[in-house]
């Protein structure tokens, strides 16, 4: 009976977790395995020179929401994930609000819902490990192989996002790296031969997805009244992509 | 009976009553595999192919219309036979005595035809008129009945689309019965069943049934001699695979020569010849090469099919479309898929002959499909967006497992079950008129019960309701009995006798209402509810417009709030329409459909309190409106499963466009993902999915050049058009639909 009421009391804080969300993708194709279901966690500590995301970068802007309203939103799209597909936090940065996508996890896999997390992986503290514990996927932004441009575009060291990836390679949790491929910054071979080099070090990372730089977000920098830092920089073309892609697949 | 032609297939009931679906059931062979078998188009096809292409540039270039016979009353036997390519050609047989040239069809109503020669710079022919001089057309004994309330409801467009000036279609004869059989054996069952009518008391619908019986004897014997004409006897049952689908496609152009129905649809032919294939593949008389050369010369006759119509006309169903519905797939009750080769080889037509609207591909969706037909039909939508999908899993224990698709959405057993076609009500107007108490502002028209104008600072939702309520059941009853007077009458002066021979004699009837402009009267009632909507008056003391403060949930967000009214809506009009008896009992059904109606719907109507301009269009069907979604693809899928089927019997169409990035980033995961949003959208009992893979960037570019893009098709509401065809508005309404795209 005693034993009842405590699982009770602690179902009930898990759903009860708040945090800040700035909006939901019911299709998601391109988020991790099949069909998912994004949550765009709000609030991120980056400024990433090519984030296509501004409007995620103020924790105080999104809409507050329950762990268990996030999930019950989520059932509602389970017929459409199939053997693959299922729910996926990304941002914003979804690790500043660990306690709140930790507890939409579990939940999640309380549910038998797969679950996938799109991050920068900037943090590790006990509170992000916990939500890893419930983490079926991580897709891994890792935006340059190099500190020095870490430091000058994103605003964070590439040696936490190495101990956050050394972490997930210890826990074994499938990660796929993913890099925004922005010419003139990391559209060389050497780049991406650092980077193939960075991956086969870690047995977790099973996959590696380079994904064309964007100036469609341009829209929100100007609604927003502030500067695309990289709206000067050129977007890969197909050739390119299909270059690169060959050189990571050699 | 025992026929020699029918050497090689199993026993059954089949062969002692006309019964398709037996036949089907002991005889055809379900295919598990996937699409590598199929076959490439052979020379013969190509060459052949080049030549219609050529022609259908030339029908372009003609201003859409290649030539018109405007001496001859379209009919059986009225042309000599034409050609494509008479040496080449494997299955023959032209509505007129050339490819492309159009008939007259003036049963209908003789001003339709009229106006349509003129629109294309021909004129209807003294002989023609002289006929039917003293001739009472379709549309004439509508317009001796009418009520001057009817009148009214259809000059204000409340009710619009009626099929009063031409002929109803909807009606899918069993065009397999003439291949299985031979006509013989189907007149002699006809004879003995008019012999059956006159016995006991012959009432005066059973009188009206011997002399339709009489009708339809009369034209199974113009198709024989139609047949002739190509020198073929189909009297008997057919031999081969090349004779079946010969027979039927001469059942299929007997119908679509004596009628000219909006839609003329085929029925679910492909398992039926496969039969006919595999046998003569097992014997040695057929290759695969050879079995797909049939399918592709099929489907290139059914591509040349064409009717006359006006301006007006395409105004409501854009693209020249006949809506050769043919349905694919499914499972039977059995548990076995009816998937066969033949399924296969009907969708490579898209690949051998190019993508085209026509026919309409429909594919049953079930759970149960094979997984290699499954990812087969989600390439064939991401390379060609011709096809369109519907719930067999829904419609399977309400029609069994032969039924076909009328038009687009309207299921019926084949051979058993027809409908009378009623094109739609305005429910966006309706609810206009209802707040100016009885008074149309477009068309400045007093209509319906006579009240105050809603005469309040802030619109308050149950006063609405009730008031809403209150129309709807006056509409309704108008609704229904404008129906009874348009098929009385076409049964009398414009009966489908080619079709109606190629049914059981005893057959069920269903009267299909529709209703337009769902989407914008759900978000109006939601605006309502849960904004501020305050209503702008003229001089005269109308409400002429809205100004609407504060947020409210939109249609198509997943949000059960609104979500719901769409369903109460029609719930509501069902319940309502069932008041008011049918013309020959028909069972009422509703469909949420509007072809490229929707363009006009809009056109016809003020603005609305959901913010919708003055005049701006539509969405489609049961789409939500353009660009109010905010939760993404799958929202808006989930808020449309919430309509039920129960209340729309006659279908519930939704045009999905999505760009290929948004479905994924490789050819695998597009086919993996589409394979997974059709699985869980009709798992929530979703009714019907239109599915474009595309930019909105091609459209933009085909708007500009038409000409590098003849035949780029894309699916609207129910059907495929080409983008070329439609109307400049029209074009200009698909392009600014949803596309879903990945940000």
């Amino acid at each position: 009976m005693i034993e009842k009421i405590v699982n009770d009391n602690a179902l009930k804080s898990i759903n009860d977790t708040k945090g800040r969300v700035h909006s939901f993708q019911s299709l998601g194709t391109v988020d991790g395995p099949g069909i998912r279901f994004v949550v765009f966690t709000q609030g991120c500590p980056l400024r990433c020179g090519c984030c296509h995301n501004p409007d995620t970068w103020e924790y105080k802007n999104g809409q507050e929401y329950l762990a268990s309203e996030i999930v019950s939103k989520a059932l509602r799209y389970t017929s459409y994930f199939g053997k693959d597909g299922g729910v996926t936090a990304s941002g914003g940065e979804p690790l500043i609000q660990a306690d709140f996508v930790s507890a939409i996890f579990q939940l999640c896999k309380q549910k038998g819902i797969n679950t996938c997390l799109d991050t920068s992986g900037c943090i590790l503290n006990e509170k992000v490990k916990k939500l890893l514990s419930y983490t079926d996927r991580v897709l891994l932004d890792i935006k340059y192989t190099d500190n020095d441009s870490y430091k000058k575009y994103v605003g964070c060291d590439l040696n936490s996002v190495i101990s956050f990836l050394e972490y997930l390679n210890a826990k074994r949790i499938p990660t796929t790296i993913r890099q925004v491929i922005i010419p003139t910054l990391n559209d060389n071979d050497k780049s991406i031969i650092a980077l193939k080099n960075l991956a086969k070090k870690y047995k977790c990372v099973d996959k590696i997805e380079l994904l064309p730089f964007k100036k469609i977000c341009k829209v929100k920098y100007d609604q927003m009244g502030i500067p695309f830092p990289f709206e000067n920089l050129p977007t890969p073309d197909g050739a390119l992509m299909k270059k690169l892609n060959e050189l990571l697949n050699a | 009976m025992e026929h020699a032609n029918w050497n090689g297939f199993k026993n059954g009931a089949w062969k002692d009553e006309i019964n398709v679906r037996d036949f089907i059931q002991v005889n055809y062979a379900e295919y598990l595999g996937d699409s590598s078998f199929l076959q490439c188009a052979t020379k013969r096809t190509s060459k052949l192919m080049d030549k219609l292409q050529d022609l259908f540039k030339q029908e372009a270039k003609n201003g859409g219309v290649l030539d018109v016979d405007t001496n001859t009353v379209s009919s059986l036997t009225a042309y000599k036979p034409g050609y494509l390519d008479k040496e080449n050609e494997l299955i023959v047989g032209l509505q007129t005595d050339s490819p492309l040239k159009r008939g007259v069809n003036p049963f209908g109503g003789m001003r339709m035809v009229k106006q349509a020669c003129e629109a294309y710079g021909y004129t209807l022919s003294e002989k023609v008129q002289e006929e039917f001089k003293f001739r009472t057309t379709h549309n004439d004994g509508v317009f001796r009945v009418y009520s001057d309330e009817m009148r009214l409801a259809r000059r204000c467009h409340v009710i619009t689309g009626l099929p009063d000036a031409y002929g109803r279609g909807r009606i899918i004869g069993d065009y397999r019965r003439v291949a299985l059989y031979g006509v013989d054996k189907l007149i002699a069952e006809k004879k003995t069943d008019k012999k059956a009518v006159a016995e006991g008391g012959f009432t005066a619908q059973k009188v009206k049934l011997s002399e339709e019986l009489f009708q339809q004897i009369t034209f199974l014997g113009y198709l024989k001699e139609m047949a002739q004409s190509y020198g073929y006897d189909i009297s008997q049952p057919a031999k081969d695979a090349r004779e079946a689908i010969q027979w039927t496609y001469f059942a299929y152009l007997g119908a679509i020569k004596e009628q000219n129905g909006a839609a003329m649809s085929l029925g679910r032919v492909s398992t039926f010849f496969d039969i006919y294939i595999e046998r003569d593949l097992k014997n040695g008389n057929l290759t695969e090469q050879g079995a797909q050369e049939l399918i592709d010369d099929f489907v290139m006759k059914l591509r040349m099919a064409r009717h006359l119509r006006t301006p007006e006309y395409n105004e409501l169903f854009g693209g020249d479309p006949m809506w050769i519905t043919e349905a694919l797939g499914g499972m039977g009750e059995n548990g076995k898929t009816l998937v066969t080769k033949s399924t296969f080889r009907m969708l490579n037509t898209l690949y051998n002959l190019g993508p085209a609207p026509e026919p309409n591909l429909t594919v049953l969706w079930s759970n149960d499909l094979p997984d290699g037909f499954k990812k087969f039909c989600a390439k064939v939508s991401v390379d060609t967006d011709s096809i369109q999908y519907e719930n067999d899993d829904l419609m399977r224990p309400i029609y069994g497992d032969d039924y076909a698709i009328a038009c687009c959405v309207s299921a019926m057993k084949v051979g058993k079950q027809m409908q009378f076609f009623g094109a739609r009500c305005n429910l966006a107007k309706l609810l206009l008129i209802a707040l100016n108490g009885g008074y149309d502002e477009t068309s400045k028209i007093h209509i319906g019960p006579q009240m105050p104008v809603m005469d309040v600072d802030k619109l308050d939702y149950d006063s609405v309701r009730e008031r809403y309520d209150i129309y709807i059941a006056w509409l309704s009853n108008l609704y229904v009995n404008t129906m009874n007077a348009i098929h009385y009458m076409h049964d009398k002066y414009a009966y489908e006798k080619t079709q109606m021979a190629l049914h059981d004699t005893s057959v069920h009837r269903f009267m299909a209402f529709g209703v337009a402009g769902l989407s914008v009267v759900t978000d109006s009632l939601s605006a309502i509810k849960y904004a501020n909507v305050k209503p702008v008056k003229n001089e005269e003391g109308f409400i002429v417009g809205f100004e609407t403060s504060g947020d409210f949930p939109k249609y198509g967000n997943d949000d059960d709030r609104v979500d719901v009214i769409a369903k109460e809506i029609t719930h509501e009009v069902i319940t309502e329409l069932r008041k008011t008896p049918t013309y020959r009992d028909a069972e009422h059904t509703l469909s949420v459909l509007t072809i490229t109606s929707n363009v006009m719907y809009g056109k016809n109507t003020g603005a609305t309190p959901d913010g919708r301009p003055a005049f701006a269009p539509f969405a489609p069907g049961a789409n939500p409106m353009h660009n109010r979604e905010e939760n993404g693809a799958l929202a808006s899928l989930n808020s449309i499963t919430k309509i039920s089927y129960d209340d729309c019997r006659d279908g519930i169409s939704n045009t999905f466009s999505i760009t290929p990035d948004a479905l994924g980033k490789t050819d695998e995961d597009r086919v993996n993902n589409l394979t997974a949003i059709l699985d869980g959208y009709f798992a929530k009992k979703a009714h019907h999915i239109n599915v474009n893979v595309l930019n909105r960037e091609t459209l933009l570019k085909a708007y500009d050049n038409p000409e590098l893009y003849p035949n780029l098709t894309i699916r609207v509401s129910g059907y495929a058009v080409n983008f070329s065809k439609l109307s400049r508005e029209q074009q200009r309404e698909v392009i600014s639909r949803t596309f879903h795209e990945s940000i």
